[in-house]
């Protein structure tokens, strides 16, 4: 079934946070922002900003009345600078004012001296100066030392890979109003509504139970709403302490840009080991984690780099190690896949260069080394259900990948000006937070008198159709039509202490809590029908919309049922506590068993390269995935095809461009590009994986959001093939995002010659270039 | 006259959805704010207020002799004073009371939608697309929305919702296609009334002398002061300020300064007798904004990257300028005198562009990189028009964007290869002499040495279309 949000969509008529209907005297908040990277405060000056007829206050950490800190994993964030500023684009002040564009005007009015200090923007200089945001970890299995001493071919290189924006549509906002006696409300634009909830008490110094946090749905989060909307909400709401009035505050977008961090960046050196027979046999490698200024969630993502910094294979003797590094960027947090693209992305360079370096195609290294079943991975769990040999051969035999591939070196052979190239991904993902404790959910379920039924949980809806499928879970556990299921609003008052939407793991944790709440209502509503029925509750169920008895209806219906259970005085509300069983994860051994389950896959993709202009286009993206027994395969469809285009874009044209003094070149939609719709591979073709699905997954129904973000990345590696197609001098290189201007200078690089033309690009490297 | 209708006169009044609106907010306003918060009308979302992501979609109808025309236009860079005498339409606008339209139903029907943020915007661009007068193909469909961004669906499933709507537009009366729309539920029926409603709204008429800021499809401005533009008292291009017309003479073609660069595109006249432009427009920003930005505003704009510059200059145009009433007509290559310098005087303004359009004995072509293909900026663009005779290259005007600080008109180069027999060895030189006039530099765009690379690259790309698969044997003999 379609997103239940979908003619509301269609209509314009849902409701996000700037819809929200403001209260008659709401006041709109601006923030003032550092212009520096590094540096002290010197003095601030808000004279100018408060002639300006319609600004109400200007408030400073001065005027915090509880703590300065919205630090979640370690207090080392401040909401409002004090004496010194880490990033371009750290708030210091927030201007309040009638009116948004009064607030935005003065917050240029104010002035900031600044004495300026050197900024550190690359992780590995940092990592030199001991800039870390917390002390590197490393997960090992065998010895890779002697296993590299074993192995015929040994291959060592380095990785840069890129950061992503977010750019969910809906920037970050939040609006706070005081209620009464001290209490507070705000509708925020969250995935972790116990987050903002925790960093507004916090700030104000008022308990959690003064504080409503209310969240309908977002247009769009991608992980950047999961920790980063907290700060925008605790800045709403003490301007609404302050001033005693509503107060919205919306992020404009080049303030978003600015202002907020993104997809870590990661460096990395890499060193892996092949036996003759093509086994990977060692694999070593030191990543650096461009974390920005503050940790955030930077200790959390470099831990789910490590979970899958061997990706898709066993590799008996590893070493990986992560460093997380403090740069003066935007503290840098989720972004779908949370590090583990980027771990990912390395193991995938390692196998693509020992592939060119031995001579063989990166497929036969993928394929000799996808995971079995029960193959330990380095953290210790074993791999249950691996799908990964499953997927590739289905893969390879539904879309004749032997046959994609003589096809391409046909047309390679004919065309001198174009080439294609073809590269696959497999991929495995485990599901669960990394961290055990987050792996809990509840929900609270209300079935009213008339059997309309209502539901809350700790799920946040922005798109991906969490709130559709928990629908969908009431409408098959209590067997009514969907028509009589609402979801409401995320709200901490109905579910509180929430872990964020995020891992996705929204459907599971929260689809579970409900399945056990609604469990409950089910056995007591089928005890009043036994009563009614005079029979045993054993013999009775519910489906259709009335009661079952040994699997065929009576007359007794849903509502009749409902009502008379309610005259009997029996309760017609639950709350179910769900918390994922078995997984653990002891971090003093970097062992446990930390997933659920893992989510596994193969993706294909081929491009097409102009070689004259440097451009590409990607053609076709083939991909078997492994859904489980999918509660929803429109809406996991859809995800599939969303997340393997923001893949595709991450490794390929978005780019973040900081210049050397940490500030944000690519601010805007005009200097940052997301995929358009003439961007998209020509074809998405998906199959899914036969299979029944894991128990530990809801109804089956595995998660869906992160997992096939990562298809993405044979993109990249399927437009190096093509470059080397034209050029075969060139070596392949694990620089990310793979512009059309690496493509070009990576087309000529070495061939001044091609054309028959004397300009070489060493000939083309003007003096005096300013940057 | 009464101070109420001189007041009135300077009011804008338009016709937003289906009631008139009069309104003395400042006429600087993005309608994009007029809209959310004077009208309360919260379907149009904000996206990023500068044109790039299509979520603030809005339909403008402008009545021409007895219908009305509509287009889509991204309300952030729309000056409210443009809307006066015109239909705004929003999303609300097309709602129906009981059902959805079939353009909302084609984007049910594929799951065109996940967060729903961006919909709004995609619905109206679809919902404009059918409410031209041409059957659209499901390509047209698709360019429709090439303005519009989704983060979360990855298109294909508006790229299915778009070829249902192209399917049905099959159908499309295209005589009378606001009255087919209506009666097939894709549009409200308050639709029919509106020619007569317009009719009923004076024109603007504003002779004060007092305006410091005069603009016209507002889509650099709008973008770069925003706040400046609603603070100040501004003055519209059009309501018949500046000629906004085509007129084809022969092979001489003279465009009116307000023409919009999307009607460059519908002229059957032009695209008929230039038809290749019309691909080299699609590369100019997207249809909402083509749909706002003038011809000479694009000129004016100086951008030393901008399309339509590169293109004209070429097409070796002449501008017409006006000022203190005097006119006088210039080279476009003499116009541009450093970054964002013109030969202008401050308050002259561009009246009409002329240029001759490529016979069928001259090749033009013109080039564009950018980091994505539609709705980017250039790294580097550049044009060529070149007319051979045998072998030999009897003229040729080379232009090139992202090169320098202006757009530039490539003197040496185009003047070295007249006269010339088009081999290797002139190639070669001729690409030695235009490393030799450019100065590019190092910047979001790329680095100075990939706009030099990508240049030769650009101008081989032009040989390419000269030569076609020759091209390839060109090359390899000369290797």
């Amino acid at each position: 079934m379609k997103n239940i949000d979908t003619i509301g969509h269609v209509t314009g008529k849902s409701v996000y946070l700037d819809d929200i209907p403001t209260i008659s005297g709401t006041l709109h908040a601006a923030i003032v922002s550092s212009a520096i990277a590094h540096g002290r405060i010197i003095r601030v000056d808000f004279s100018k900003a408060y002639e300006l007829n319609g600004v109400i206050k200007i408030i400073t950490y001065t005027d915090i009345p509880g703590e300065n800190q919205i630090g979640g994993i370690i207090e080392d964030e401040t909401l409002l600078a004090e004496h010194e500023v880490h990033y371009q684009g750290q708030p210091i002040a927030i201007v309040v004012a009638q009116t948004e564009r009064i607030a935005r005007k003065a917050t240029t009015l104010v002035k900031v001296e600044y004495e300026e200090l050197e900024p550190v923007t690359d992780p590995r200089v940092a990592k030199e100066k001991g800039l870390l945001l917390i002390p590197p970890r490393t997960f090992s299995m065998g010895n890779p030392i002697e296993a590299l001493n074993k192995c015929k071919y040994i291959i060592e290189d380095s990785v840069e890979i890129g950061g992503q924006e977010h750019l969910y549509i809906e920037t970050q906002g939040a609006y706070a109003y005081p209620v009464e006696n001290g209490y507070i409300r705000i509708h925020s634009s969250t995935q972790g509504p116990t987050a903002v909830q925790k960093t507004v008490a916090r700030i104000l110094g008022i308990p959690m139970h003064q504080v409503e946090v209310d969240v309908v749905r977002l247009g769009g989060g991608f992980g950047g709403k999961e920790d980063q909307a907290s700060g925008f909400a605790a800045m709403a709401a003490l301007a609404s302490h302050i001033t005693g009035k509503p107060v919205k505050l919306v992020l404009s977008r080049h303030d978003d840009m600015r202002m907020t961090g993104k997809r870590h960046p990661y460096s990395a050196d890499f060193r892996i080991g092949l036996s003759e027979n093509l086994k990977i046999l060692a694999y070593e490698a030191t990543l650096y984690q461009n974390g920005g200024a503050a940790a955030d969630l930077s200790p959390a993502i470099m831990e789910r780099t490590l979970f899958h910094s061997t990706g898709s294979y066993y590799i008996p003797n590893t070493r990986v190690t992560v460093y997380s590094c403090k740069t003066n960027l935007p503290p840098n947090t989720a972004f779908r896949g949370f590090g583990a693209p980027q771990g990912m992305f390395v193991i995938e360079s390692a196998i693509a260069k020992a592939a060119e370096v031995i001579g063989v195609n990166a497929i036969e290294i993928q394929k000799e080394n996808l995971l079995n079943e029960n193959d330990e991975f380095q953290y210790g769990q074993k791999a249950e259900n691996a799908n990964a040999k499953k997927c590739f051969t289905i893969a390879s035999e539904r879309f004749d990948l032997d046959n994609l591939r003589k096809t391409i070196e046909v047309f390679n052979e004919n065309n001198s000006l174009s080439k294609k190239g073809l590269a696959l991904m497999p991929l495995c993902f485990g599901i669960s937070f990394t961290n055990t404790s987050m792996n809990q959910a509840r929900a609270l379920v209300h079935i009213y008198q008339d059997g309309s039924v209502s539901v809350s949980t700790g799920a946040i809806e922005m798109g991906q159709g969490v709130n559709t499928k928990l629908a969908q879970i009431v409408s098959i556990v209590l067997g009514i039509d969907i028509s009589r299921v609402k979801i409401h609003s995320t709200n901490t008052t109905r579910v509180a202490n929430t872990s964020p939407t995020a891992a996705s793991s929204g459907a599971d944790l929260n689809g579970n809590a409900l399945r056990i709440a609604l469990a409950a209502l089910k056995k007591r509503l089928i005890n009043v029908a036994a009563e009614m029925l005079e029979c045993s509750h054993e013999e009775l169920n519910l489906g259709n919309e009335v009661v079952i008895r040994n699997g065929l209806p009576t007359n007794l219906r849903w509502c009749e049922l409902v009502k008379k259970a309610h005259l009997r005085r029996v309760s017609l509300t639950e709350n179910g506590h769900y918390a994922t069983p078995i997984i653990y994860f002891d971090k003093s051994k970097e062992k446990g068993h930390p997933f659920a389950y893992h989510v596994y896959g193969t993706g294909i993709v081929t491009v097409t390269l102009d070689c004259i202009r440097g451009t590409y286009s990607v053609d076709d993206v083939y991909i078997v995935h492994d859904f489980g027994n999918s509660i929803n395969p429109i809406i996991d469809m859809s995800q599939v095809e969303g997340a393997v285009v923001q893949g595709i874009g991450w490794v390929t044209l978005e780019e973040l461009s900081f210049n050397e003094k940490g500030r944000l070149l690519s601010n805007s939609l005009s200097t940052y590009k997301v995929p358009d719709i003439h961007f998209v591979p020509k074809s998405i073709q998906c199959i899914p994986l036969p299979t029944i699905g894991p128990d530990m997954a809801v109804l089956r129904s595995k998660a869906i959001g992160e997992p096939p973000l990562m298809y993405g990345i044979a993109a990249y590696f399927a437009i190096q093939y093509a470059i080397k197609a034209f050029n075969p001098e060139h070596r392949l290189r694990f620089h990310t995002p793979l512009t059309p201007e690496k493509v070009l200078m990576q087309l000529y690089e070495g061939k001044g010659e091609i054309m028959g033309l004397r300009v070489e690009i060493e000939n083309m490297k003007s003096e005096n270039v300013k940057r | 006259m009464y101070l109420v209708e001189l007041l009135q006169q300077l009011m804008i009044s338009f016709i937003l959805n289906d009631r008139l609106v009069t309104t003395n907010v400042n006429p600087g306003m993005s309608l994009l704010d007029f809209i959310r918060y004077e009208a309360g009308l919260p379907g149009t979302k904000i996206g990023c207020r500068e044109g790039d992501c299509g979520a603030c979609t809005v339909l403008i109808g402008e009545k021409l002799s007895e219908r009305v025309n509509y287009r889509s236009v991204t309300s952030c860079l729309y000056p409210l004073i443009n809307a006066h005498g015109n239909h705004v339409v929003t999303i609300e606008g097309i709602n129906l009371s009981n059902s959805l339209s079939p353009v909302q139903q084609a984007m049910a029907d594929h799951a065109a939608t996940q967060c729903g943020f961006c919909t709004p915007g995609f619905v109206m661009s679809f919902t404009g697309l059918c409410m031209n007068h041409e059957t659209p193909t499901i390509q047209q469909a698709i360019d429709a929305v090439a303005g519009n961004i989704c983060r979360c669906t990855g298109y294909k499933s508006i790229e299915r919702a778009a070829n249902d709507i192209a399917l049905l537009m099959q159908e499309k009366d295209v005589t009378d296609p606001i009255g087919w729309l209506v009666g097939k539920g894709y549009l409200p029926a308050y639709f029919i009334d509106i020619p007569d409603k317009l009719d009923k709204i004076e024109p603007y008429s504003d002779e004060s002398e007092n305006h410091t800021l005069f603009i016209a499809g507002g889509t650099d401005l709008m973008v770069q002061q925003p706040d400046n533009i609603y603070e100040q008292e501004i003055n519209s291009a059009f309501h018949g300020k500046l000629p906004q017309e085509i007129t084809i003479n022969d092979c001489t073609c003279t465009i009116g300064g307000a023409t919009r660069v999307n009607e460059l595109l519908t002229s059957t006249e032009l695209t008929s007798k230039f038809p290749q432009l019309r691909q080299y427009l699609m590369l100019v920003s997207s249809e909402p904004v083509r749909n706002m930005a003038t011809i000479a505003g694009n000129i004016v704009n100086a951008s030393p990257i901008g399309d339509l510059s590169v293109i004209l200059l070429a097409l070796n145009a002449q501008i017409t300028s006006i000022y203190k009433g005097k006119t006088r007509l210039q080279p476009l290559n003499e116009l541009f005198k450093g970054y964002k310098q013109l030969n202008l005087e401050a308050g002259e303004v561009i009246q009409y562009i002329t240029f001759e359009i490529p016979k069928n004995n001259t090749l033009f072509n013109f080039e564009k990189v950018s980091k994505r293909k539609y709705l980017d900026i250039a790294s580097v663009n550049t044009a060529m028009s070149i007319e051979m005779q045998n072998n030999t290259i009897k003229k040729c005007s080379i232009s090139a964007g992202g090169v320098a600080p202006i757009p530039l008109y490539l003197h040496k180069t185009s003047d070295f290869l007249k006269g010339k027999e088009l081999n290797a060895e002139t190639v070669s030189q001729a690409v030695e002499i235009m490393q030799s006039e450019i100065s590019p530099i190092s910047d979001i765009r790329g680095s100075a040495e990939y706009k030099r690379l990508l240049l030769r690259q650009l101008f081989f790309g032009h040989l390419q279309k000269l030569l076609g698969k020759e091209f390839e044997l060109f090359l390899n003999l000369t290797r």
